[in-house]
């Protein structure tokens, strides 16, 4: 019995000092922590250094490692958690920005009474949706468009259809408001809707 | 008062709506002024087509990524290294 729980203990070390260590975690993970980043924040700089941040604090936590799950799989949750704090801080800085300029970005999309603004009313594309779900050009112009958006609704975006994160979950992370998110996702759809028209017609 | 004649042409409450629906669920009244609206309205009729047809590509797009092939380069992994067993 006691020699039986003395080999369970000695084995479960064994795995633990397996399962960390953070002389290798370099030539193992960097280059997927770094496209799992870049994927994210379209920055190389940025992404270069939300990967030192991500070794950096995992070294800080290595007490905190249980080996419940995988190395990798620990180092990117610490990633991700990187990258949304990026991610609020560009909300924080969005929400001040509009707040001090006080400009209502969207305002120019309607009239005062809420009806489209007819130089910018929506027109067909042309193009039934199977088409332009596999048109390349297509494509490539909706990119162009979303490299145009304001670095805050990227992430947005990001969150909503990389991470599939339901609209409570961003809103936390993100310290929004319900209703300042709803504002957001509208404005930011009606922006990417008028630059695809404007640039494909 | 709302009026009807108010949700006709209120097409930014009405877009406001489309997108909100395709994340959540609107409550009643909410969803009878969006279909209200779209029934007189064929400017949000096209927005609403061309919003859902937005996400779907986008979601695409940035799913498909062509970073697949990005890598760190070799002096930023030393620096790394060398950091790292600083640290240790």
């Amino acid at each position: 019995m006691n020699s039986k729980l003395e080999d369970k203990e000695i084995h479960g070390e064994s795995i633990n000092r397996r399962a960390v260590d953070p002389h290798l975690w370099v030539s193992r993970y960097a280059d997927y922590l770094y496209r799992y980043a870049l994927e994210r924040v379209q920055s190389e700089e940025l992404a270069k250094d939300l990967v030192q941040e991500t070794f950096l604090s995992a070294l800080e936590k290595l007490m905190d490692f249980e080996g419940r799950s995988s190395e990798k799989t620990w180092l990117i949750a610490i990633l991700k958690n990187k990258i949304y704090d990026n991610f609020r801080g560009k909300a924080a800085a969005f929400i001040h920005s509009n707040a001090q300029t006080g400009i209502d970005q969207e305002r120019v999309f309607f009239n005062d009474d809420g009806h489209w603004n007819l130089k910018y009313r929506p027109l067909a594309f042309g193009l039934e949706d199977p088409d332009a779900i596999g048109n390349k050009e297509f494509h490539n112009i909706l990119q162009k468009c979303l490299d145009k958006l304001p670095a805050m609704w990227l992430a947005v975006f990001v969150m909503r259809y990389m991470e599939d994160e339901k609209a409570q979950v961003i809103c936390k992370e993100l310290k929004v408001t319900a209703s300042n998110f709803w504002v957001i996702i509208h404005r930011a759809k009606v922006n990417l809707r008028e630059c695809l028209q404007k640039n494909w017609r | 008062m709302i009026t009807k004649r108010k949700i006709r042409t209120d097409c930014e409450k009405a877009t406001f709506l489309i997108e909100k629906r395709q994340m959540t669920k609107l409550t009643a009244y909410e969803y009878f002024y969006m279909k209200f609206h779209l029934t007189f309205c064929s400017m949000c009729r096209i927005f609403q087509k061309q919003s859902k047809l937005i996400t779907q590509i986008t979601k695409k797009i940035l799913h498909l990524s062509d970073k697949s092939k990005f890598k760190l380069d070799e002096k930023f992994k030393e620096q790394l290294q060398a950091l790292i067993e600083k640290k240790l």
